[in-house]
């Protein structure tokens, strides 16, 4: 029996800045909780094709399991809380205060 | 000090207009991510986890003043004011955008500094005893012979696609402080008959298949040097295997074919290709000799030290842990620790570079090294100029007494920047160091080799340390695996697994229930927790990590 579908974000690294983006309804933004929720396999497949065509934007797009909430969706797994935050050792990318909307 | 030619600086220079024509074309979408990449990393830069990291090469991990000064402005220019010192002797910068990287690779080539070939299958940054040219236990100062090897590595034609990437570390002293039995090939000065030569070294590395390098020719004479190191490359370009990367290291060819095999098939390599070396390199490595000439070193009076010492416990402490005995008289080596109680381990802000660039301009004959465990070094500092440098360092942070100690930790960037990390490094030594730091033990502790990587590749030497950790990722949550008995001298051996696996939480107060029993364990305060280890082997310390299965065993 196949195995169950479980909510996915298309995710990548931005290709100027580095950083960690997820795809919305509408592009990309630097926020996990902004990230649009997939539910459907066909639906997330065809996402994350659509990502991959966006070379001069984006680099090694894939999808990364989450847990919808009320806030939006969390990290499944530690390594993407990671992506999401940022580095544990000082306040920078994600967590300085004024980062740039993509 | 080594200064580029004109040859030099013209192939930095063209391969920088090529890289930054390469960006622009990535940027309008001409090149693909996987056409760019390898081009990307052919100059030494990563994506990473959360930014782009530029990777650049320190050769024999010396530099100058201005070249550190100029470190530490590219910090300021183009990431976030500090640069990561690496074990592998280089500078990471963790934050670059992609469209300033050609901007700062010209700003490396203006000091005489790339990042060409610190990535990729080819043979990597030369690495060396950053004590050269300056430690007492000398033979010779090894950087002239790894400048040389550099020089014939770089761009090497045969040699920009080997079958995995290519490690050489080089020693001039017995006691080896370059980790090259943990080499592709490992290079150790050794004299026969008042004849210079080399110990060969081959088939070393840590990572997934840790193994001790075997020596592949006990004495090699100088002079034979680049046709044998030609010959060993050559050899391993066509046995390597290129089918499978996690066996494509030349430990494993070493292994799978056997030592004997590869010698005999050194050999006669090098038989073929030994007469086409003219002596030509014997020449350039003559002039590179002349170019690492030692400093003069001067006379001076020692009372300002002796007073300092007497005088001042803080300044003693530093000097009785942070000092080593320099080959000229009235002269000590300063490792500067990068490893303050609570820091990420190997990074400098750049006002400390700067600072550091200008101690070593104005007491240390202008000369710096980076340390494999990722501390800055002052060659060459007399000791009637250490308590004023002493002073400057301990208002810039940088005066923490702890080299060689539990809290003087490598540790890899692990899952706190590094993509193929599979647990964070970082914060755990900042735990172990503040830890220790609380207990005020460290001292008493003595030589304590920590090292930690954040996945199996072994960035942070773990398999080495007399306690190693190991970061992985078990069934979602990160998980911290110890390994003792580790060595990286010339007494080399890999470390030995414990047991099973510790949480984040739980692996600070197993690592202090582990050097409380060497407290007690050990014969006198003079023997290291690696000699008690050696001595008693795992088993008292494995009851020390695993309480609840040693009482259960007992009862």
């Amino acid at each position: 029996m196949a195995r169950e579908f479980t909510p996915k974000v298309v995710t990548a690294n931005d290709l100027l800045l580095g950083d960690v983006i997820y795809q919305t309804a509408s592009g990309w933004t630097r926020e996990l909780d902004h990230a649009e929720v997939l539910t459907d396999e066909a639906d997330a497949d065809l996402r994350l094709i659509e990502a991959a065509q966006q070379i001069n934007r984006v680099v090694g797009a894939y999808l990364a399991d989450v847990v919808p909430q009320a806030g939006g969706p969390a990290p499944a797994h530690f390594r993407e809380a990671f992506r999401a935050r940022g580095p544990s050792n000082y306040r920078h990318g994600k967590q300085e205060d004024d980062i740039a909307p993509l | 000090m080594y200064r580029y030619t004109e040859f030099d600086t013209e192939f930095v220079t063209e391969r920088n207009a090529q890289f930054r024509a390469q960006v622009e074309r990535r940027i309008d979408g001409s090149l693909t991510e996987d056409e760019f990449k390898p081009l990307r990393l052919m100059n030494g830069l990563y994506l990473q986890l959360h930014a782009y990291m530029l990777r650049v090469a320190i050769p024999y991990g010396t530099l100058d003043s201005r070249q550190m000064t100029a470190l530490a402005d590219i910090a300021d220019r183009w990431d976030k004011g500090y640069g990561h010192f690496t074990t592998r002797q280089n500078i990471q910068y963790n934050w670059p955008l992609l469209r300033d990287v050609p901007d700062m690779l010209d700003a490396l080539a203006d000091v005489g500094m790339h990042a060409i070939q610190t990535s990729g299958n080819t043979i990597r940054n030369v690495t060396a005893d950053h004590f050269a040219g300056a430690a007492a236990d000398e033979i010779a100062d090894p950087r002239p012979v790894a400048e040389l090897i550099r020089q014939w590595s770089t761009d090497h034609p045969e040699f920009q696609f080997l079958p995995r990437k290519f490690k050489v570390a080089v020693t001039g002293s017995p006691n080896d402080r370059a980790v090259t039995k943990a080499h592709d090939i490992g290079l150790r000065m050794v004299e026969r008959d008042g004849v210079a030569g080399f110990e060969v070294i081959v088939g070393g590395g840590l990572g997934r298949t840790p193994m001790i390098g075997k020596v592949l020719r006990d004495f090699l004479p100088r002079e034979d040097l680049l046709p044998y190191l030609e010959s060993i490359v050559s050899v391993y370009n066509l046995l390597g295997r290129r089918d499978n990367k996690y066996k494509a290291r030349i430990k494993i060819t070493v292994h799978e074919n056997g030592l004997d095999d590869i010698r005999a098939r050194v050999e006669e390599r090098f038989a073929l290709i030994r007469p086409q070396f003219s002596g030509v390199d014997q020449q350039l490595l003559a002039a590179i000799e002349a170019d690492f000439a030692a400093p003069a070193f001067k006379s001076a009076s020692l009372a300002p030290f002796e007073a300092a010492y007497s005088n001042d416990p803080i300044f003693r402490s530093w000097a009785d842990t942070n000092l080593s005995d320099h080959r000229a008289p009235g002269y000590a080596i300063v490792s500067i620790s990068l490893k303050a109680h609570g820091a990420t381990p190997g990074d400098a802000s750049s006002d400390q570079m700067r600072l550091m660039a200008s101690l070593a301009r104005d007491y240390g004959h202008d000369e710096l090294r980076i340390s494999h465990e990722q501390n800055v070094i002052l060659p060459h500092v007399h000791r009637g100029d250490l308590p004023a440098l002493h002073a400057a360092l301990k208002d810039a942070g940088l005066a923490t007494a702890n080299i060689g100690l539990i809290s003087d930790i490598i540790a890899c960037p692990g899952m706190d920047y590094c993509a193929l990390a599979t647990a964070r490094s970082i914060p755990i030594a900042q735990e172990i160091a503040t830890r220790f730091d609380e207990l005020k033990l460290e001292h008493d502790v003595g030589p304590l080799k920590i090292k930690i990587s954040g996945c199996i590749n072994a960035c942070g030497h773990h398999h080495v340390g007399h306690i190693g950790i190991l970061g992985l990722d078990r069934a979602g949550v990160e998980n911290y695996q110890i390994t003792l008995g580790g060595d990286g001298t010339q007494d080399a051996a890999i470390g030995e697994r414990a047991g099973p696996g510790f949480s984040a939480d739980e692996i600070i107060p197993a690592i202090e229930r582990l050097v409380l029993a060497y407290l007690d364990l050990r014969t006198e305060p003079s023997e290291t927790f690696l000699q008690t280890y050696r001595r008693l082997g795992l088993s008292p310390f494995k009851s020390a990590l695993y309480p609840a299965e040693a009482k259960a065993d007992a009862a």
